[in-house]
């Protein structure tokens, strides 16, 4: 049966970032290896509908892709053009170095894992990488990309050109790094997966509460990168640490986009198979015994996803989990959240004695959770006036609405 | 091969101590040393202060010449290498080096073309 244009998207999404890889192996430069994954796509479109998915749509895509650029090179090359006589050398002395490999598939996997550490490489700034990681392994476009992150296409488009030309002329190399640097390297490409996910998952800016696509690519990302990195504990943590986040994503906002609270969500309509995922992710990573940040916090959630009402909720493992974060990761986010935990062992007077010892002035979570705290010791003023920093200092609509029917109902006037 | 531009930035004003400056250099060239050893040395040294800069201008088809620096601000460019690398980690590698030696921040640039081009 021909293929459907959803069903080659679907291919495009899925094999887009190995195809790059590849052919970035094979061709020393990216911008080579975009250009013909996307000549091969457009090829794809005309003639799969027709003639039906090839055996290995990846496999088509790559050889496809490796002889449009070649053919485009030697036009190119016989023009004189440096450029690609240096990037058809490449190519020649790649695939003789590839003769040696099986199969496109398989082995060389490992592609798309260089291709991560170069695009989440400390020597390009963090948009860059977030952004380069979207579109190079996620297939997102630059328009695609700018309006998940609310920046003009132009500025977008800017910012990867600039990443690019930096990973060609100062040489970011295209491997996975030494055993000694991969730690901190590791850490940067789970902060940009993160990074992806939360924007996704609590918008910094903007009307929706959810930005599903980049949520979903996300967890796509995470997915990969756990499989290619099974030896990485805090690769199987981030992904558990999302799935068991993305569960609540439906019980998260009302039909019209309002904020519900976790203490206040229907939990039936939490995402029974997210959390089975999610939770037998933890019971591997437990198993390890390597604890890691993003570990821990997946076993926070895992220990929230277990309790049938909130009142189920086993706070004082929650209280225990946030104890080992922050030893951890010593942070006043981490403090924070562990407050609201003890808030519900201890009390809320306990809790907002342990938030005022907090410096998170600038985070308009602080003043959402202090007022929160102040509002059930009955201490409405008080907690009308954190309401209003709190609204002060969020961009995100859906939040800022939950924060002022908050503020109505202790101050309603 | 690509080469690279390792430079070393301090701050304005009085030097360090001088058997912490001994320090310092003792450990530069250590590392100079050892990029030797390595083949990746190429040219690199210490600078006199911006002081003693002087700045050449063209003008109306002349060139003037001021005292320097050219640029005033809170650090100067106190000494740079150049090395060969194979790409930037292996340049990083030896940049982090220099950091720790002279607790200095260190900036790294890549030459165009490849070296021995």
């Amino acid at each position: 049966m021909p293929p459907s244009a959803a069903e080659i998207e679907e291919v495009f999404r899925a094999e887009y970032g190995r195809a790059v890889a590849v052919l970035n192996r094979s061709f020393g430069d990216l911008d080579i290896a975009e250009d013909a994954v996307q000549d091969a796509f457009t090829v794809a479109v005309q003639r799969w509908p027709a003639g039906g998915l090839p055996p290995s749509p990846a496999g088509w895509i790559i050889t496809t892709a490796r002889n449009r650029a070649i053919d485009r090179l030697r036009r190119e090359a016989s023009r004189e053009d440096r450029h690609a006589q240096a990037a058809l050398l490449h190519a020649q002395a790649a695939l003789l170095h590839a003769q040696n490999e099986p199969s496109e598939e398989g082995p060389v996997r490992d592609d798309r894992l260089r291709l991560i550490f170069t695009c989440c490489h400390p020597a390009l700034a963090q948009a860059a990488q977030v952004a380069l990681t979207l579109r190079l392994l996620g297939g997102l476009t630059t328009a695609q990309i700018a309006r998940a992150f609310l920046v003009p296409e132009p500025t977008m488009a800017q910012r990867l050109v600039r990443a690019k030309g930096k990973i060609r002329d100062a040489r970011i190399p295209y491997r996975v790094p030494d055993e000694a640097d991969l730690p901190d390297r590791l850490r940067a490409v789970l902060v940009v997966l993160y990074l992806i996910f939360n924007e996704g998952y609590t918008a910094s800016s903007g009307p929706a509460l959810v930005r599903d696509d980049l949520c979903a690519e996300a967890i796509r990302l995470a997915r990969l990168l756990a499989g290619l990195m099974p030896d990485e504990p805090e690769a199987m943590g981030l992904l558990a640490l999302m799935l068991l986040t993305d569960a609540r994503r439906d019980a998260r906002t009302t039909g019209s986009g309002e904020l519900i609270l976790l203490a206040e969500q229907d939990r039936s309509r939490w995402d029974r198979a997210l959390i089975a995922e999610g939770q037998d992710l933890v019971r591997r990573c437990l198993r390890r015994d390597q604890p890691g940040p993003y570990q821990i916090q997946a076993a926070i959630q895992a220990v929230h996803s277990d309790a049938a009402t909130v009142a189920d909720t086993d706070w004082r493992q929650i209280v225990q989990l946030y104890d080992q974060l922050l030893a951890v990761t010593p942070s006043p986010v981490v403090a924070l959240n562990r407050a609201v935990a003890v808030a519900e062992i201890d009390g809320p007077g306990v809790a907002l004695a342990l938030t005022d010892r907090i410096a998170l002035e600038g985070f308009y979570l602080f003043h959402a959770i202090r007022a929160d705290l102040l509002r059930r010791l009955g201490r409405d003023a008080e907690a009308a006036e954190a309401y209003r920093a709190a609204i002060e200092r969020t961009g995100n609509a859906a939040e800022r609405d939950f924060l002022e029917r908050r503020l109505r109902a202790v101050s309603p006037h | 091969m690509k080469q690279y531009l390792i430079s070393m930035y301090q701050p304005d004003g009085e030097l360090p101590p001088p058997e912490f400056l001994a320090k310092v250099m003792a450990g530069i060239d250590a590392i100079r040393a050892e990029l030797q050893e390595a083949g990746s040395w190429v040219f690199g040294g210490g600078l006199h202060a911006p002081s003693t800069a002087t700045v050449l201008r063209p003008k109306d088809g002349d060139v003037l010449i001021t005292d320097g620096p050219f640029t005033e601000g809170k650090e100067h460019l106190g000494g740079f290498t150049i090395i060969t690398a194979p790409d930037l980690d292996a340049a990083l590698a030896w940049a982090r080096r220099y950091a720790l030696v002279t607790t200095l921040p260190i900036e790294v640039r890549p030459f165009q073309g490849e070296a021995g081009d």
